[in-house]
């Protein structure tokens, strides 16, 4: 790998290490274990979620249906556990809750060819209604013990809802490297017709993209229904701009055709240290807003950077090179 | 004096040296031609032009003073303008208000209807164009909105004129229009920069042509004419190239694809045609003719309203392309940058696109077998590119093109329809590409190629379907092809347009 890769490759990286410095020296107790632990847990939300929010802003597709899945999800889960007092069941009524709503989204995308954005932004209502709906408004409480320790159990001193955002960006990173629907979805959000017309079977794809981030959303819901031991209908309001950030943030282009995990678990670190920081320094929740608005603006500045060549890119498609600067040469061509 | 000099240009960008010590001048009144292969630095010596480049060396004068444009705005307020390939307007707004894009001509803050009319009505009127400026931009086909490009010029009183390769979208009667307007522009004192593949444009038009190779500028000749081709093409090249089509004929066998009255978006009347294995077919027809209609048809990009394509008598699944690429049928598309290429992706990535969704076993990419087989397919067809990881973006057009067929090469793919497949490619890539194709139906394939290019379509097919107006107007063997013969089909009945005119001799 040359070095001129090697810095395009390590950018988000470099904010994030020169963030952890800056912490470190400037917030008291940051690098005790304790709060590392506590950041790492504090992300896993947002973590889990920006694993499948990647291959969607790589299809050049958004969900911002994830907080209301998140929310549903968690819902769904606590009443079949209180009506039935099966977890199991519990489980899968969540798991299967978020992905039908996932494949819906995908399947109006993809058949009906809507603008994502405005299908999931229809989707964030409604699904935010069907969780109110289905708790009757009130936050539902889970009567079963055994649940709670999917949110505070720990393996080899790690959490478990850590180790679910671990699998995840495990699965995720070998699905966008190493699969062929890996591949397409970054070939789907290069060039669309392109993609078509090569053979590359787009309706499939897309649905099966949004369905993946409905069933992720909704494995969220249930790990943070398990923290909080019981199913909140209002929960998650405004996660998607997190998650998105996070993705943006680490070098998915909102265009499309760009993404690599390595560039989300740096994204997702990038919030997680920073929203540690300022509950570290206690900063009112008030200015949290304008910093996290600040940040969203910050990572979607340096996407448009990189995209007019004004910035080294960032993590890139696996083997981009920087964009020749004769280029209008080599298209006319 | 000359109203434009390049005084010992030089422009360097990261690993590439783009321009080297270029000088020429051009005086008022004066055509002149810029020339030479892909990458040789036309584009960026127009972008120091209009200002979207600086120099890193040498002097730009304008009148004979240095200039260093700062912005595009710059560049026109010194009475420059281009005319893009890829035209720069506003599909939504109409004529009148294209024409004066930027400097609408107001009245209190509120745009002034009336003059903006009439002086749109006197522009277009001085063009020849018969358009109502109050039509929607994107109505117009693309030679109008040349046209409307063009008026937006002579508005500003450009006195600096550059056009990038301004006939590639252009049907033949357009050509010839806007070569008249040229001339007539040169015979008002304007000074004009003119960039093209098309040598016999360059002979009907110019004054003086100035050839650059790698950035350096190799050659300068005036006058220039059907005699200097030789010499021209040599120095764009850096080496003689004779005949570029090379034809070979081959033996051909039974009928691998038939198209039976297929109709749908694009044709007027249904369209019937059949194409034999090792037989290479030209679908020849100007611009609006329905070829590239025709092509998604067959393909399944477009949905057909009626008829079937049959490989080798099995009817395809209507307007599904992953049917037709199962049958072994492959679109190598005419608009490479937003149909063909993945841009962000690697060489690689792009030739295999096909290969690993149809052929390929598993879910699992098979990295080390595409990686293999994609540098085969580089080699075979001379892709010239650093590496199979270098993006595809980086490559030239020719090399775009060349990576294409690969892909398509390696999917198995053994019908090839290419749209358009040597357009804005220079000649030595074209020649190569001709060769890949005898190649590939010396092997059994068959090509059906459409191209309003007539010496190459009379140059490679062994049979040339001529298209117009969304209807077939005739199918012509190689032996009884004629020039004339070929545009009349292809020209509507009143025309009287000849094949001398296309040339502008």
């Amino acid at each position: 790998m040359s070095l001129d890769r090697l810095m395009r490759r390590a950018g988000p990286l470099l904010i994030l290490i020169i963030l952890l410095a800056a912490l470190s020296l400037f917030v008291p107790d940051f690098l005790g274990s304790r709060n590392l632990r506590g950041l790492a847990l504090s992300v896993t939300l947002v973590g889990t979620i920006a694993t499948t929010m990647m291959l969607v802003l790589a299809m050049r597709e958004v969900d911002l249906s994830v907080g209301s899945i998140v929310a549903l999800s968690g819902v769904l889960t606590a009443v079949v556990i209180a009506s039935t007092g099966s977890v199991t069941l519990g489980i899968v009524a969540g798991l299967v809750g978020g992905a039908l709503v996932g494949a819906f989204n995908g399947a109006v995308v993809a058949w009906l060819k809507v603008n994502s954005l405005i299908v999931t932004l229809a989707t964030m209502e409604i699904v935010r209604g069907l969780a109110f709906l289905v708790s009757g408004g009130e936050s539902v409480a889970i009567p079963a013990e055994g649940f709670y320790r999917l949110g505070t159990d720990s393996f080899l001193g790690l959490n478990y809802p850590i180790w679910a955002m671990i699998g995840c960006f495990i699965v995720f990173g070998f699905v966008l490297n190493r699969t062929v629907f890996g591949r397409n979805v970054l070939a789907i959000g290069g060039n669309p017709e392109a993609a078509r017309l090569a053979g590359v079977p787009i309706t499939r794809v897309r649905i099966a993209v949004f369905a993946l981030q409905g069933l992720v959303a909704g494995l969220a819901g249930i790990i943070l229904a398990a923290r909080i031991t019981s199913g909140q209908p209002n929960t998650s309001i405004g996660l998607e701009l997190a998650v998105i950030s996070a993705c943006v943030l680490g070098g998915v282009s909102l265009s499309g055709g760009v993404g690599t995990i390595g560039g989300v678990i740096v994204g997702v670190l990038i919030m997680g240290a920073a929203q540690n920081a300022l509950n570290l320094l206690n900063v009112p929740t008030f200015y949290q807003y304008v910093v996290r608005g600040g940040i969203l603006l910050v990572a979607v500045v340096l996407d448009r950077l990189r995209q007019t060549g004004s910035l080294p890119r960032l993590p890139s498609f696996r083997g981009a090179a920087p964009r020749n600067p004769d280029e209008s040469d080599a298209r006319h061509a | 004096m000359p109203l434009i000099e390049y005084r010992g240009i030089g422009k360097r960008f990261p690993g590439v040296v783009a321009l080297d010590g270029v000088s020429f001048a051009v005086e008022p009144g004066e055509v002149r031609a810029l020339i030479g292969e892909n990458g040789a630095g036309k584009s960026t010596l127009l972008k120091i032009l209009s200002g979207q480049y600086r120099p890193d060396d040498g002097d730009l004068l304008v009148d004979g003073f240095p200039e260093r444009f700062a912005s595009p705005r710059d560049s026109q307020d010194a009475g420059i303008a281009i005319i893009h390939q890829e035209l720069q307007l506003a599909p939504d707004l109409s004529v009148a208000e294209n024409l004066m894009l930027g400097a609408l001509p107001a009245r209190g803050g509120l745009v002034d209807r009336r003059t903006l009319r009439t002086r749109a009505a006197g522009v277009l009127e001085r063009l020849g164009e018969s358009i109502d400026p109050e039509t929607r931009l994107g109505d117009l086909s693309i030679g109008q909105r040349q046209m409307v490009e063009i008026g937006r010029a002579l508005l500003r009183d450009a006195r600096i004129i550059a056009f990038d390769e301004p006939t590639s979208s252009l049907s033949a009667r357009e050509t010839v229009r806007l070569l008249q307007i040229i001339r007539d522009l040169r015979a008002h004192g304007r000074a004009i920069l003119y960039v093209s593949h098309r040598m016999e444009e360059v002979f009907a038009l110019a004054d003086s042509a100035t050839v650059l190779r790698d950035g350096r500028h190799v050659l300068d000749a005036a006058p220039v004419g059907p005699a200097d081709e030789a010499r021209l093409v040599s120095a764009m090249a850096g080496r003689t190239v004779s005949d570029i089509y090379g034809y070979r004929s081959r033996p051909t066998g039974e009928v691998r694809i038939a198209v039976e009255q297929l109709a749908g978006p694009g044709l007027r009347q249904p369209v019937s045609l059949t194409v034999r294995r090792g037989e290479i077919v030209g679908l020849f027809g100007l611009v609006g003719a329905g070829r590239s209609e025709l092509f998604r048809l067959i393909y399944g990009a477009s949905t057909p309203t009626a008829g079937a394509v049959r490989v080798d008598g099995e009817a395809l699944a209507p307007g599904d392309p992953r049917a037709a690429i199962a049958a072994g049928i492959a679109l190598c598309p005419e608009d490479r940058k937003d149909h063909g290429i993945l841009p962000l992706a690697s060489v690689r990535e792009n030739i295999a696109l096909a290969w690993r969704n149809l052929r390929a076993r598993g879910a699992l990419l098979q990295r080390d077998a595409e990686a293999s087989a994609a540098r085969e397919q580089i080699d075979r067809m001379r892709v010239k590119t650093p590496t199979a990881e270098a993006a595809i973006s980086t490559l030239s057009g020719g090399n775009q093109q060349k990576a294409i067929i690969a892909r398509w090469l390696l999917a198995g793919a053994d019908i090839l329809l290419l749209d358009e497949p040597t357009r804005g490619i220079d000649v030595g890539a074209r020649s190569e590409i001709y060769g890949h194709l005898y190649r590939f139906a010396e092997a059994g394939g068959t090509v059906l190629f459409a191209s309003s290019d007539l010496p190459e379509v009379m140059g490679v097919a062994d049979r040339i379907v001529v298209m117009r107006e969304g209807t077939m107007s005739g199918v012509v063997d190689r032996a009884d092809a004629t020039a004339d013969g070929l545009l009349r089909m292809a020209l509507s009945d009143q025309s009287s347009l000849t094949s001398r005119d296309l040339a502008i001799a």
